[in-house]
């Protein structure tokens, strides 16, 4: 009797795990089933029939395209330079203990949290007082900073485990402090400074709230899609978004794969 | 593994860094704080008059979309508990060789556009969908009445797109979890529920901590679900903020609003922080 209320337990308690991931992802599912939607009227909220029109022209309707690009060389930009800050910073903080590294933790964490209007308005009144227009230069600014934050985040998680006596070797042998960084701790840590540079990437291509206070007259993606959604939604929209998911998961199962085999490599190597 | 570091190395590597969030994320608080104090309008120009009294006024005047700020992020936090834990639980104690590709369906949410995956809720709740017929089928939504545009689509809308931000640190917090404590505790006869209630759950306490702030705090400020999912009787504080701000040009009240929001969360994170020590809120940094 009491085992068996054990596995009816058990079972009830995976079967609503199994519910929650089903929430999760059947809105993505909506999305990407919604691209191939043969739209009738210019709303896009009832299933009418299969349909490749819209992915056949994914740039119809205006201003979508643009708006991609601009969110892409955002995205680009604020990537290359907040990896770099964000790896450098996360470097000293995992390797050194010094005066004010905890006050530092802290400091850094502190974007992450404060909410996103908070963020964009306090932006907004530096550049309003002193007299900047905001557009793309505004954007970009303000993902760098965001991002920043991530990428500590991101990169000292993964290099908590660094083991140091690599790099001691390496100086052991006559390597210089740039040899070793650029021949032994750069290959090491480069799994985790690539998977921040991936979700510093995918955070700005989906940032709206910091971006919307920030964009003056420049769109980017989700800006579009804000105008847009007060008269309505273009299927291209989805065609845009079902692109970006598809490539995101590639980029990712592909960082994910490149690090199982460096783990291999290294144990193979070891053994 | 840590070096003792007397010199100046770190702050090399931390300097452009920190100074960009000095200059992008400090002063901007300091200019905030200065708009907020102006006096004036954006057609008879402002003056710096430390107008304390905005502060009072817009207090007044949006105390409703406060008070439902907090509501709906409270309401959407607990839920995201409450459904969280268990998928947690499973994926960290059961998960085995799939812990990871469960994980990551986590968060493929995240790799659709967020307005995108927001909208996604608009076509799962209109009217004629399928979701809602369903519901008016079990009688949970009356026959002529709508989900769209009520409280609970917008509280739906916001544990959604919250909803990792609580899975992945309670994942974190069970996976670290020691598992010959709940054997021992086994072995000593405890039963289930005195197992999870005196040793996994205190032991996942610095997850909880850390998911509750991850999950409140970003719902405090939204305004994108209350917005697109809502109706104005449902507008958060974060919608007066984005409205004032972008719209109506009414710089000083939203300035205002937006230091009380971070006054509150500020207070928040303080009290948090005292329970469960800045380093297992910021992700448990080994020693």
């Amino acid at each position: 009797m009491r085992a068996y209320g054990r596995r009816a337990l058990d079972w009830g308690l995976n079967a609503f795990a199994g519910l929650v991931l089903v929430y999760l992802l059947v809105p993505i599912a909506i999305v990407i089933l919604f691209s191939f939607n043969d739209t009738k009227s210019r709303f896009n909220f009832e299933w009418q029939g299969f349909t490749l029109k819209h992915w056949e022209d994914p740039a119809g309707p205006p201003g979508l395209l643009d708006s991609m690009q601009t969110s892409l060389e955002i995205g680009l930009l604020s990537m290359l330079a907040a990896t770099v800050l964000g790896t450098l910073m996360a470097l000293a903080l995992v390797r050194y203990t010094f005066r004010g590294r905890g006050a530092t933790n802290f400091f850094i964490f502190l974007p992450l949290a404060t909410p996103e209007v908070v963020l964009g308005a306090s932006l907004l009144s530096l550049f309003l007082t002193i007299g900047v227009t905001t557009g793309f230069n505004t954007i970009l600014i303000a993902h760098i900073m965001f991002n920043v934050s991530f990428v500590v985040v991101t990169v000292r998680a993964r290099l908590i485990g660094f083991d140091r006596s690599l790099e001691e070797a390496a100086q052991d042998l006559g390597a210089t402090g740039l040899q070793t960084f650029r021949l032994v701790t750069l290959p090491l840590i480069a799994p985790g400074v690539a998977a921040a540079a991936l979700l510093a990437f995918a955070l700005s291509v989906d940032d709206f709230v910091i971006t919307n206070f920030n964009a003056g007259d420049a769109v980017t993606f989700p800006v579009y899609i804000w105008g847009a959604a007060r008269v309505s939604i273009p299927p291209q929209v989805n065609v845009m978004a079902t692109i970006i998911f598809v490539v995101t998961l590639a980029f990712m199962l592909l960082t994910v794969w490149q690090q199982r085999r460096a783990e291999r490599q290294a144990t193979q190597a070891q053994a | 593994m840590l070096q003792r570091h007397k010199g100046f190395l770190p702050w090399l590597l931390l300097g452009p860094g920190l100074i960009w969030l000095a200059l992008f994320f400090l002063i901007p608080l300091y200019y905030m704080g200065r708009v907020s104090l102006l006096e004036g309008s954006d057609l008879e120009g402002y003056e710096f008059t430390w107008n304390f009294q905005t502060y009072v006024d817009a207090l007044e005047a949006y105390k409703t979309q406060f008070g439902r700020s907090l509501l709906y992020a409270g309401a959407a936090t607990v839920i995201a508990f409450l459904i969280g834990y268990p998928l947690a639980y499973v994926i960290a104690l059961r998960g085995g060789r799939w812990r990871n590709a469960l994980l990551l369906l986590v968060i493929l949410p995240f790799f659709t556009t967020y307005l995108v995956r927001t909208l996604a809720w608009q076509t799962i709740l209109d009217d004629e969908s399928v979701v809602v017929d369903v519901l008016k089928t079990l009688g949970l939504v009356a026959d002529d009445g709508r989900v769209l545009a009520t409280t609970g689509a917008v509280i739906a809308g916001i544990t959604y797109n919250f909803l990792p931000f609580m899975i992945l640190p309670l994942y974190a917090a069970l996976e670290r979890l020691d598992k010959r404590m709940l054997e021992a505790a086994y072995d000593l006869y405890a039963t289930r529920r005195q197992v999870f209630l005196r040793v996994t759950l205190p032991m996942s306490m610095p997850g909880v901590v850390a998911g509750v702030l991850l999950t409140f705090i970003p719902a405090a400020g939204d305004f994108v679900n209350a917005e697109l999912l809502g109706s104005p009787q449902q507008a958060m504080i974060g919608n007066v903020i984005q409205s004032r701000y972008l719209e109506v040009t009414d710089y000083p009240t939203a300035a205002a609003l937006s230091f009380m929001l971070m006054g509150l969360i500020l207070v928040m994170i303080t009290i948090w922080a005292r329970i469960a020590g800045t380093e297992s809120l910021m992700g448990a940094e080994a020693k």
